[in-house]
């Protein structure tokens, strides 16, 4: 049903550390891996080895460059993107099957795949680039937080996790539920000013991106100074009378 | 937007379609018996051919008829459910006018009322997006609904409602594409919010997260051709509107430069509504530095 719930009991999802993402793309193929293997139609590669490779991705990686306003380098900044698994995900109210859901018990946002048409309309919707209609299977595919893991129980407990979370090397992805402020992502987000990307569309994402911690500055010494400095200013003995000795020349 | 074909066909000739069928309902120009034949055949020609354009647009068309189950959000299931209502209500009020004689005039003005629902529920569908801030207001189902009215006149031979309908689709069209050109940056999306940096400072793209292209890129970051916007602006006022409202105005009652006005009217629409896609710009272009 594409009517969205009025709340939900857990919200799971993902905190992304900006700080720490080093923009290695782990998280994207391991995302690509996983979820060719593993839950609904696989994601396809159209033209792998040609000269136009294109394929489907849950998850991509951007990178920008920052141009402080308070003056000194530019930062630059990887920006893994994934769907965000709205409160108020307009991509499931425009689903004319029921094929896209919000689930109420943990509120990740699914497509069902043999209900989808294929016609677009919820990747129209979506802000943020989080569908892709994948060209082979012709259905809408999306990041399920890796639900065949986080509830799976033939996996050890380590691996009950999304895949990208799982696989990143630097640490900067974390999953956990949004709705217990008690939780490592809620505790997070309220530690390091957690953000919403483009809030003025009113979607109300449940993923939240911690925003990179301000550079510290350089203060404007001379860090060479205390070396150079004389070593004596007066000479004595040798250097002495060879010092008087050049200046009477 | 990627303006495919199908979604231009689709849009254009079903709204051509509900429109004649809207002024059929209410009675113009009223052929009765056998002679209404044709007038029906052209408009549900017009209206059937556009909805099954539509479905080419389809990944996994197999599943088309489930498409009717999420009236209660969906716009895309409201046309769908408006479209099949309307095209039922009118075949009966054209099967007992042709075969039988009959006529019904207050079913046709609910068969009337019907299309125009059914143009606007096709309306809604753009105007429902707030990732394209260029389609998401009310004018673009005004716009949907009065070509509607104006092409459908046309095809009517209804010289007074091409006139008024055409001049208001005119009116509304040049609010439109006015309007339109300056929504996105009054709406505030930027890659400042897009990305939430916007407090340090400057935001541009560095490197983007693949060297090829992507479903995203080609579905909703058109950018080609656009170059053309003004001279096809141009082609789309002279065609859709200006011409054929000249040729109903030299027409006398009859509208005898009809067949003239229509096909010009067509090529006009096509034109104007590759625009509407090609030039709707979306949020999630900013994330790739492409508008």
């Amino acid at each position: 049903m594409t009517q969205l719930p009025q709340s939900t009991d857990k919200k799971l999802g993902l905190v992304i550390d900006l700080d720490t993402c080093v923009g290695c793309h782990a998280c994207v193929i391991s995302c690509k891996g996983w979820n060719t293997e593993n839950y609904g139609a696989p994601l396809s590669d159209v033209d792998a080895y040609g000269a136009d490779p294109h394929g489907t991705f849950l998850n991509r990686v951007h990178s920008f460059e920052v141009q402080p306003n308070a003056g000194g380098c530019s930062q630059t900044i990887h920006f893994p993107k994934s769907c965000l698994h709205c409160e108020d995900a307009p991509c499931v109210t425009v689903c004319p099957t029921g094929a896209s859901y919000k689930r109420v018990e943990d509120g990740i946002v699914l497509v069902n795949e043999d209900d989808c048409i294929g016609c677009g309309l919820c990747a129209w919707a979506c802000p943020y680039g989080a569908r892709e209609l994948d060209q082979l299977a012709g259905v809408m595919k999306k990041c399920t937080l890796c639900i065949d893991r986080i509830y799976n129980e033939n996996l050890p407990e380590v691996d009950r996790i999304p895949s990208c979370v799982r696989t990143c090397p630097a640490g900067a992805r974390h999953f956990g539920d949004f709705a217990d402020p008690e939780s490592n992502v809620s505790k997070l987000v309220a530690e390091r000013g957690g953000i919403d990307l483009m809030p003025e569309q009113g979607t109300k994402p449940v993923n939240k991106y911690l925003p990179p911690r301000p550079k510290d500055t350089l203060e404007d010494v001379d860090a060479s100074a205390p070396a150079m400095k004389p070593v004596a200013d007066t000479p004595k003995g040798f250097l002495g009378w060879l010092d008087k000795a050049l200046e009477a020349l | 937007m990627h303006p495919a074909p199908s979604v231009i066909f689709f849009t254009v000739f079903s709204g051509l379609g509900f429109g004649f069928l809207a002024w059929l309902g209410i009675g113009i120009p009223g052929p009765q018996g056998w002679d209404a034949f044709p007038y029906f055949f052209v408009a549900y020609l017009l209206a059937v051919g556009g909805l099954i354009s539509s479905t080419f647009h389809l990944g996994n068309p197999k599943n088309a008829l489930k498409a009717f189950t999420q009236w209660r959000t969906s716009w895309l299931s409201r046309e769908a459910w408006m479209a099949v209502g309307t095209l039922s209500v009118m075949g009966i009020f054209a099967a007992a006018n042709i075969f039988f004689k009959i006529q019904m005039p207050p079913l046709g003005w609910i068969g009337a009322i019907m299309a125009l629902v059914t143009v606007y529920t096709t309306s809604m569908m753009y105007a429902q997006l707030k990732t394209v801030p260029r389609w998401n207001h009310w004018s673009t189902s005004a716009l949907f609904i009065l070509l509607a009215l104006g092409g459908g006149a046309i095809l009517a031979g209804d010289v007074f409602g091409t006139l008024v309908f055409l001049t208001l689709a005119f009116v509304v069209q040049m609010y439109v594409w006015i309007a339109g050109d300056q929504r996105f940056a009054a709406r505030g999306h930027t890659l400042e919010t897009a990305t939430g940096l916007g407090t340090i400072g400057k935001v541009r793209l560095y490197e983007p997260p693949h060297t090829g292209t992507n479903y995203l890129l080609n579905e909703m970051v058109y950018v080609v051709a656009r170059k053309h916007v003004l001279k096809l602006r141009l082609i789309a006022l002279l065609m859709g509107y200006l011409l054929p409202l000249l040729l109903a105005g030299l027409s006398g009652r009859l509208f005898e430069l009809q067949i003239t006005a229509l096909v010009s009217h067509i090529i006009g629409i096509l034109t104007q509504r590759w625009l509407f896609f090609a030039e709707a710009e979306h949020v999630v272009g900013l994330y790739y530095d492409k508008r």
